[in-house]
This record gives C-alpha cells, sequence and structure tokens, in this order.
C-alpha cells in the first residue's frame, strides 16, 4: 500500500505559551516545536503497516520552514520520503483551507490510505482528516486504534466513548484519522537519522495548489482561560505545603 | 437563514439537552428561533427537556438505522438544504466529531468544534493549546455556521419541553452511498475496577515522567485509601490499564476527593472529572488548566511534594 501520513508541527507540550502583540495567536520566536502527538501514532502505525503488508509510507505537511525539522525527524523513524508544503500564513487559513492544501498535494500521489493523527495539540480542532476525505471523495473512519488490510479494504478498531469500541470495514482507498495509544511509539534510531538525510523531500508553494479561498471561520483573539474556581494554592516547602493540605483534608474535606 | 437547528442525539439526552440550551443562547442573542432534529428514535426530544422547540424533526430511513458517516451527511445535508438553517447546533460527541466535519464541508463551511461560550457576535469560545488558552472564533462568511457544544460548558434548563410537533422526514439515500460497514459495538475488557464508586481518587498524569516513578503515586493512593486513576497519556503508554482512565474515552467520576498529580487538565481529562467534590492538583506549572477547576493547588515539583504529602497523612493517620 502507498500511504501518506499528513502530520502537523505543534509548540512543544511543555513550552511556556506567551500571547502576541496582535492578540490573534501566540508568539512563536523562541518556542520548541515537536511533531504532534496523534500524528506520531498515526505514523507508527503507517510504519507497522508497511512492514507487514510492504508498499511506501509518504509524510506531508504543511508550514513555514521550521516543519523541515518534523519532517526529518518522521524521515528518520522510517517513512521513505516526504512532501513539503511551504506556507507562511497557516494562521490565517481556516481547517478547510488548510485541508485543500493537503488535498491537492494528495491527489498527486493517489495513495491508497491517508493517515492522519485525529487532533492536533494547538488548535484541537480534530476535522483535517474528515475534512480532507470529503474533499478527496474518500470513506473514511476517525479515532482509528488498529488497522489491519484484509482482501476487500480494511478492518479498523474505532473507539467509542467511556471504554466502548467497535469494528469498521471499508474499501480502499480511505481516510483515516488515528487516536494515540494503539501502539507504541519507536524512536528514531542513530542509521536511521543518517539515512533521512538522504531521502527525497518534494518542496511545494501554497500558492501553486491554487487553494487560496478566503476562510469563512476566523480565530479573532486568543486570550488566557477564565478561573472558574478560585483556587486556593498552599504556599511554602513540599513539607509545607503537604502539611496545609492535610489539615484541608481532614478539617475542611473531611476525608481524612 | 432564519432559524437555528439543534441537534439531538438519540441516547445521548444530557449533552443533547446543553446543545439545546446553547442554541437557546444563540436564539437570545440573534433573535431566531430554534428548531431541532435527531435520526430515528424521537424519545430523545422528551428526554432532552427544559426548552420549549418550535419545530421537531424526526429523520427515518432504514438505512440509518446503524451510524455511518456518509448515511448521516447525505440525511443532513437534505434536511439543512431544506430547512435553510442560519446556525446548526450539535453535542459535541464522538459521532458528530466523525461526520459534522465532512457534512460542513459539503456546504463550503468549517465547523467551530467544542465550543464552551457562546457571546455577543455572536462570537465562539472554544480551548486551544489543552486548554492553556482560549480562541474566540468569528463566522464572518455567508452561509450556515456549523458549531458543536463542549460536554458541560452550557446548563441545560430544568423542567418539560413544550408541546411539539414532531415532523417525519425522509432523506433519500441508497446502500452504495455507503461505503463503510459498522460492527456492533463491544466493551474492550471486562472492568474490574468501578472508579465511578470510589470517594477517594488519586490520579496520575504525564508528570510522573516514567512507569518507574508510580510507586511514588500508589504510595499515596494507599496512604489515603484512594483508589489509583490516570489520564489518557498513562494508559497510551501502557503504564497502567485503560481502565484506570479518567476522562471523555475513559470514566467519568464525581469522587468526594479527587487529587490531580502531575495532570495539565486537557479538556478531555477535565470533562471525566470536574463534577468532583474537592478536585486538588499538584503541578509545577502554575498556568497548568488544572488549577482552573481545582479546590486546592500546590504548586510544585511533584518528586519533593508527594512523598512528602503521603508522609503527613500516614502521620495524621496514625
Amino acid at each position: 500500500m502507498k500511504i501518506i501520513v499528513a502530520i502537523k508541527q505543534v509548540p512543544d507540550r511543555d513550552a511556556q505559551l506567551r500571547i502576541d502583540s496582535s492578540s490573534k495567536w501566540i508568539e512563536e520566536s523562541d518556542l520548541q516545536f515537536a511533531l504532534n502527538e496523534s500524528d506520531a501514532y498515526a505514523l507508527e502505525e503507517a510504519l507497522q503497516l508497511k512492514e507487514k503488508d510492504g508498499g511506501e509510507v509518504v509524510v506531508l505537511s504543511c508550514g513555514p520552514e521550521r516543519i523541515g525539522q518534523t519532517i526529518r525527524e518522521a524521515l528518520a523513524k522510517g517513512a521513505d520520503r516526504a512532501i513539503s508544503i511551504a506556507c507562511d500564513d497557516l494562521g490565517s487559513r481556516d481547517a478547510l483551507g488548510v485541508a485543500r492544501l493537503l488535498a491537492a498535494a494528495i491527489k498527486t500521489e493517489s495513495p491508497d490510505l491517508v493517515l492522519t493523527g485525529l487532533q492536533s495539540e494547538d488548535l484541537g480542532l480534530g476535522q483535517t482528516g474528515v475534512i480532507l476525505a470529503e474533499l478527496l471523495d474518500l470513506p473514511h473512519a476517525s479515532l482509528i486504534l488498529h488497522v489491519e488490510k484484509t482482501e476487500a479494504g480494511l478492518t479498523v478498531k474505532r473507539e467509542l466513548e467511556e471504554g466502548w469500541f467497535q469494528e469498521i470495514q471499508l474499501p480502499l482507498p480511505a481516510v483515516l484519522t488515528i487516536q494515540s495509544g494503539g501502539n507504541k511509539l519507536r524512536y528514531a534510531t542513530l542509521m536511521g537519522i543518517k539515512r533521512a538525510k538522504l531521502k527525497e523531500v518534494r518542496q511545494l508553494a501554497a500558492a501553486d495548489l491554487g487553494a487560496n479561498a478566503a476562510p469563512v471561520v476566523v480565530l479573532d483573539r486568543v486570550a488566557l482561560p477564565q478561573k472558574q474556581k478560585s483556587t486556593q494554592i498552599l504556599p511554602g516547602t513540599a513539607k509545607q505545603a503537604a502539611a496545609a493540605l492535610v489539615e484541608k483534608l481532614k478539617f475542611e474535606v473531611r476525608v481524612l | 437563514m432564519s432559524k437555528i437547528l439543534v441537534v439531538l442525539e438519540a441516547g445521548r439526552a444530557r449533552i443533547s439537552s446543553e446543545a439545546l440550551a446553547a442554541a437557546q443562547v444563540l436564539a437570545g442573542l440573534t433573535g431566531l428561533p430554534v428548531e431541532s432534529a435527531t435520526v430515528g428514535n424521537a424519545q430523545v426530544f422528551a428526554e432532552a427537556s427544559g426548552q420549549p422547540i418550535a419545530g421537531a424533526y424526526a429523520i427515518q430511513h432504514p438505512l440509518l438505522e446503524k451510524y455511518t458517516s456518509d448515511g448521516y451527511v447525505l440525511a443532513f445535508e437534505q434536511l439543512i438544504r431544506k430547512l435553510d438553517p442560519a446556525y446548526i447546533v450539535f453535542p459535541h460527541t464522538y459521532q458528530s466529531r466523525d461526520y459534522v466535519p465532512r457534512l460542513a464541508t459539503r456546504f463550503g463551511q468549517v465547523l467551530v468544534s467544542d465550543i464552551t461560550g457562546i457571546e455577543a457576535g455572536p462570537t465562539f469560545v472554544r480551548q486551544l493549546f489543552q486548554g492553556k488558552m482560549t480562541g474566540a472564533y468569528s463566522h464572518p462568511g455567508s452561509g450556515p455556521c456549523f458549531l458543536s457544544v463542549q460536554a458541560g460548558a452550557f446548563r441545560a434548563a430544568e423542567g418539560q419541553a413544550g408541546q411539539t410537533t414532531i415532523e417525519a422526514f425522509t432523506p433519500e439515500i441508497t446502500p452504495a452511498q455507503i461505503r463503510t460497514r459498522p460492527g456492533e459495538p463491544f466493551r474492550g475488557s471486562a472492568q474490574t475496577v468501578d472508579l465511578g464508586s470510589a470517594q477517594l481518587i488519586v490520579s496520575v498524569g504525564r508528570g510522573i515522567k516514567e512507569a518507574d516513578n508510580l510507586p511514588l503515586v500508589q504510595d499515596l493512593a494507599t496512604a489515603l485509601g484512594a483508589e489509583l486513576a490516570a489520564s489518557r497519556p498513562i494508559c497510551d503508554n501502557g503504564w497502567l490499564p485503560m481502565e484506570r482512565q479518567v476522562g471523555s474515552s475513559g470514566q467519568t467520576v464525581a469522587p468526594k476527593l479527587y487529587l490531580a498529580v502531575g495532570i495539565s487538565g486537557a479538556i478531555q481529562h477535565l470533562v471525566g472529572m470536574k463534577g468532583s467534590q474537592c478536585i486538588v492538583a499538584i503541578n509545577k506549572d502554575p498556568d497548568a488548566p488544572i488549577f482552573e477547576v481545582a479546590d486546592y493547588g500546590i504548586v510544585g515539583d511533584l518528586f519533593e511534594v508527594v512523598p512528602a504529602l503521603t508522609e503527613a497523612i500516614k502521620a495524621a493517620k496514625a
């Protein structure tokens, strides 16, 4: 199978975020970035499918120059080649606008399977894969933990709420959004990192993909969340704070 | 373009009621009437009570008996073209996440997903960066605006629904248009831990760093006489079994005490535990979203705070 994995570079989850001067996004200048977690699971699923059934794994990403680092990481883990869409105005595109760019690039490859993580850790819209399926006119399944190739296509395990699951059969080509936790993630080996440097990264420009419709939904403002409760912070050293908490648990919460 | 359509999900009365409550907030801002629709069983109109509804549509078709994204997209596409609503409000569930982005795309629209607030404008508020920030979205374009409502964000009104006549709507769907074949839902494994009935829960998150550090938190739970639970990444890594996971994909809990250790508090976790009577958070990041719902907080290194707390609890119980 030829598998395309759409991946996103997002701010590292431990990064301290600050709102930028426009209040429309965060200050990106001194941030660390990383591969979006559920996309890492999508990549892992693709690599395992390739190891079992053969084929090719192509990673696809879209964004400013810094995404090159995340793409190299995916190649080092074992993807065969990559497509990088240069796009400096990702933030001014809505989910449909970004999916249109990805879909235009995917169409040039005619893959058997398109995988992506179920949602990004920055915007968290959880829609790119499902929108891609519609733009490519392919069947899809979302929140997938396990993929198995069958004669007729695929059998996938879908996560439902509150500990329930479901199997779905679907024909190929198809689009799947991958939930985290289905596999154990691999690390890049030293050899993998060396090899990645020689692998092909096809460079595309957003302007060339002809997907420049005005956004229908706009993120106008970013803010710090408002507290729902007034949290009483217990100060002091670890020992002092622990003692203060025990007092609270004893006399206020009454669980000791 | 003169109404708000709220979609109720069968078997999900509570979050459907909250979607209805959100639609009423939107109605208050826009002056538009609220109508509702559901697939199949019209029972949900009665269950999702509390708000009068102008019109109700029960979408009926043999091919919709089992949920498929293809079937639901076709059905709602036809209903929306018939009713021409300005806003369509969905509960944010695993089901709506699966088909509504596709449905919106069919109208050249983008779903504003899992909103937690509606303000004048209208402006739609939702979380960004796993709850570390919020974003305010607007829909300046023409055409219907698709929204989904996060669980627990809007308060469903008390009381009975107003009298409404339910109109059947039969979409045109052919078997060949349904490309996926869904199986029956099943439980992952036998549940041996019932976190739902636990009075005290100590829950551990990514801050614990390694599986080898888990005994630290287990000791705290034992000292307290609490059940041990975890956020999703801990179970994803296989460090604790899935049945100990709290959150939208795990169990929903409401104990007397929920002590969150090294959990940042992404919304998927918060929806599973924010009904707890008392929430205590131990986290090194003072801006972690868990502190937005915590009653008591300790900002510090859990590797220092947790052993100190375990000792203090043992001493208090001795």
